[in-house]
């Protein structure tokens, strides 16, 4: 049993970072907006798009 | 005159170098809307970033300061084909949007923390220490505490301050109970794991935490939601002034950015955007929308008039008023303020169960306590057992059983048009048995339109709508409008008295009686239409004269009708002229009106039916029905309504149709039944819950189960609100 020790840590540690990623995402708008989010994924031209949400200088 | 137009006041300076501005984009619908606009605005080389929003239909803009006007970007916009309205959240907004974002992350934290705890508990009762391998029971007992404790101590924030806020103010609200069950159960199993105790009940709080936290989240985003349209809805009817510089330069500005002792140029045929006081110029003004009185009044130099107002016949220039002393704004100012010190502080439902909850709840547990130690059981053991009495009656499902059902049936209201501003409204609607309406804008739309459109000829009709397009005047557009008039006539118009021109050989008019003779057959037709506007037509064969009026909703009747049958009473209080007022209650078929009042007896009226007994639920949109809405047990306002009235309504109602005030109080009845439902529900898994912990019985399973059991019950049932078939007349 004395693997739990480990395993124990290894499993908090592992939901940790998906708090940590959730909360990241969080802070970073993800939640913003859930219905744009669902259209973006499958818009087809997004590549050359790239300058809508990068500075305009590294065009 | 075209006035050149200044935005910045919705400019914001995110960091240095950079400017931002943020739009709503009512006709973004789809992921093609998202890359037209995104792209389009990148084009232009200024621009650092344009992000939409589509569920909140906004767009933020951001580009390098000083290299592009928020003008252009509004045409830009307006160029891609989608108009757009710049907006400034108000302060309130930001802050209940951070609350939000607080309550999000506390959820994160306490599932994230409910999740682990409970892959440990579930360990334990699976017997991974069932052979007294106390070593390993605790060591997981200690890891549970190791996240448990700091995630409660973080997400459970929010209940514990408002906890505190009651129990400073000596009263007791849901959070108190909630609160206290929560850190008994972390504090017994903390014990049990000193003591090596088999039983703790760390995955209990916190499971209970994530419950009551999605509750509340949940709560938070459906209001949200309803501020986001409220928003957009006044950013779209942008409300902008002509600001005169000193140099007399005509700038049209947002009114947001219209300050005390500037000069404002007001056209005819425009509403007035602001308070102010005439300092040049003579005109006619309609307030009908904000006293009720729909007769226009003359305004010359020191003619105090109050944004809302239409006027109509000539241009004026007005000072916006600081704080006039003496005016009807001051007088409703006062009366509001006195309005709102009164109001009745209303126990919200949960609250009162709380109150009833709470000591019995406290009772039993002490009484479990000293009925184990009369029956000779160590105290140890017996406080033991009496805490699992409190933790097992922590009242999770009551927590849910009210906020549930808010969400669910303020989701039903908004997809029919009524947003909520107050969490507690549906409740006080139920309670609602009196009615009270305001007739200006309330029972009638606040648009004119003809009201003896069928004893008009139609050729008269269409020559008449084809001349009236030529003038701005509020009463020739209701006439244009009614006509479906669409080529206008090259008519010549005389200010303040109407438009004329040769037509056939013959000389045809449009305006005032006075203008076209007609002083006889408007005589007749003011007899006949007494709360009515005249304008005549002199044609090339005879003369007509047009009643224009405010006309019902139209659905006012049927949903009159529909909420006397539904047992509730109704009366019509109004500023406006007896015989207006008398004409809009026979057709309505209401017998209790009272026209001619000032503010401060639409109050006092109120007061009277409070003190009778009755529950009243006013309707009003005027800044003089703001008193009353505010001293009212409910109320509602059109979206139509002054800013001051839309301040104090508990919900804003949408559209023309007077039916959304129908469906909020029916549905509010039933939404209060399933508030009721859930109450008794959460008392029925109380009766069977607390023998069995008073017994000794309790263990953690089943508390985990019992208490994710009872919340999921209550929000199936607050579910039920969704088949709520509507207001039917």
């Amino acid at each position: 049993m004395n693997v739990l020790v480990y395993l124990v840590p290894v499993a908090l540690a592992l939901g940790g970072l998906g708090l940590a990623a959730f909360l990241w995402a969080m802070r970073s708008g993800q939640f913003d907006d859930l219905e744009g989010a669902a259209w973006r994924a499958i818009a087809d031209d997004d590549l050359p798009d790239e300058a809508a949400v990068k500075p305009s200088g590294e065009r | 005159m075209k006035a050149s137009q200044d935005l910045s006041v919705f400019v914001r300076n995110p960091s240095a170098g950079l400017s931002a501005m943020d739009l709503v984009v009512e006709s973004v619908h789809c992921g093609a809307c998202i890359v037209a606009i995104e792209k389009g605005l990148a084009s232009e080389p200024a621009v650092r970033g344009a992000r939409v929003n589509l569920a909140s239909r906004r767009v933020t803009v951001e580009w390098d300061e000083g290299k592009l006007a928020p003008e252009a970007i509004v045409a830009r916009l307006e160029a891609l084909g989608y108009p757009a309205y710049p907006f400034a959240a108000p302060l309130a907004d930001s802050m209940a949007l951070a609350e939000e974002r607080r309550l999000l992350r506390c959820l994160g934290v306490a599932a994230f923390a409910a999740m682990n705890v409970m892959l440990l508990s579930v360990a334990l009762w699976s017997g991974a220490a069932s052979e007294d391998k106390s070593a390993t029971r605790d060591l997981f007992h200690w890891f549970s505490a190791l996240v448990a404790l700091p995630a409660v101590a973080y997400s459970g924030r929010p209940f514990f301050e408002s906890a505190l806020r009651a129990l400073r103010q000596f009263t007791a609200n849901m959070d108190v109970p909630i609160s206290l069950g929560i850190l008994l159960s972390l504090a017994l199993s903390v014990v049990q794991a000193i003591r090596h105790e088999a039983d703790s009940y760390f995955e209990s709080g916190v499971m209970l935490l994530a419950f009551l936290l999605a509750g509340r989240y949940l709560e938070y985003r459906m209001r949200r939601r309803t501020r986001d349209v409220a928003t957009n809805l006044a950013a779209m009817k942008g409300e902008k002034a002509v600001r005169l510089s000193d140099e007399g330069e005509a700038v049209e500005t947002p009114i947001a950015a219209i300050a005390p002792g500037d000069l404002v140029l007001v056209r005819a045929g425009e509403r007035v955007a602001v308070d102010g006081v005439v300092e040049d110029g003579r005109s006619q003004v309609d307030q009908s929308l904000v006293t009720g009185e729909t007769l226009p009044i003359e305004a010359t130099v020191g003619t105090m008039i109050y944004a809302g107002s239409m006027n109509l016949s000539g241009a004026l220039r007005v000072r916006v008023a600081k704080a006039a002393t003496g005016t009807l704004l001051d007088e409703v100012n006062v009366l509001l303020d006195k309005a709102i010190e009164q109001r009745s502080s209303y126990v919200k439902l949960a609250d009162r169960a709380a109150r009833l909850y709470a000591p019995v709840v406290h009772l039993t547990a002490l009484a479990t306590f000293l009925g184990w130690m009369a029956l000779g059981l160590a105290w140890e053991t017996a406080l033991v057992i009496a805490i699992t009495v409190l933790i097992i009656t922590c009242p999770c499902a009551l927590g849910l059983a009210v906020p549930a059902v808010q969400v669910v049936a303020a989701g039903q209201l908004f997809r029919r048009g009524v947003m909520l501003n107050n969490g507690d409204a549906l409740e006080r609607l139920a309670e609602v048995d009196t009615i009270v309406f305001d007739k200006t804008g309330t029972l009638t739309l606040p648009q004119p339109s003809l009201a003896n459109l069928d004893e008009i000829a139609p050729e008269d009709l269409k020559l008449a709508g084809a001349l009236a397009l030529a003038s701005k005047h509020p009463l020739a557009r209701a006439v244009a409008e009614a006509a479906k008039a669409r080529d206008p006539l090259p008519a010549h118009e005389f200010p303040g008295q109407g438009v004329t021109l040769f037509h056939a050989g013959k000389r045809i008019k449009l305006g005032s009686p006075a203008f076209c003779d007609a002083l006889g057959e408007a005589a007749a037709a003011a007899a006949r239409w007494p709360d009515a506007s005249l304008i005549a037509f002199r044609g090339p064969e005879r003369v007509a004269v047009f009643a224009v009026r405010q006309a019902l909703r139209p659905d006012a009747g049927r949903v009159v009708a529909g909420l006397r049958r539904a047992g509730l009473r109704m009366e019509i209080l109004s500023g406006d002229r007896p015989a207006a007022v008398e004409a809009v209650a026979r057709e309505l078929g209401l017998a209790e009106f009272a026209a001619a009042l000032k503010p401060a007896d639409k109050i006092a009226r109120l007061k009277a039916l409070r003190e009778a007994g009755h529950k009243v639920l006013m309707v009003g949109d005027g800044l003089n029905d703001a008193p009353a809405l505010a001293a009212a047990h409910v109320s509602m306002s059109p979206i139509t309504a002054a800013h001051l009235a839309q301040a104090q309504a508990d919900a804003v109602f949408l559209g023309e149709r007077l039916a959304p005030v129908a469906e909020a109080v029916t549905l509010s009845r039933r939404a209060r039944a399933l508030m009721v439902q859930n109450l008794w529900l959460s008392a029925i898994y109380n009766v069977i819950a607390v023998p069995i912990a008073i017994f000794g019985f309790a263990s953690p399973l089943i508390a985990a189960a019992a208490m994710s059991g009872s919340s999921i019950v209550v929000t199936l049932n607050a579910l039920r609100a969704r088949s709520h078939k509507g207001f039917a007349p």
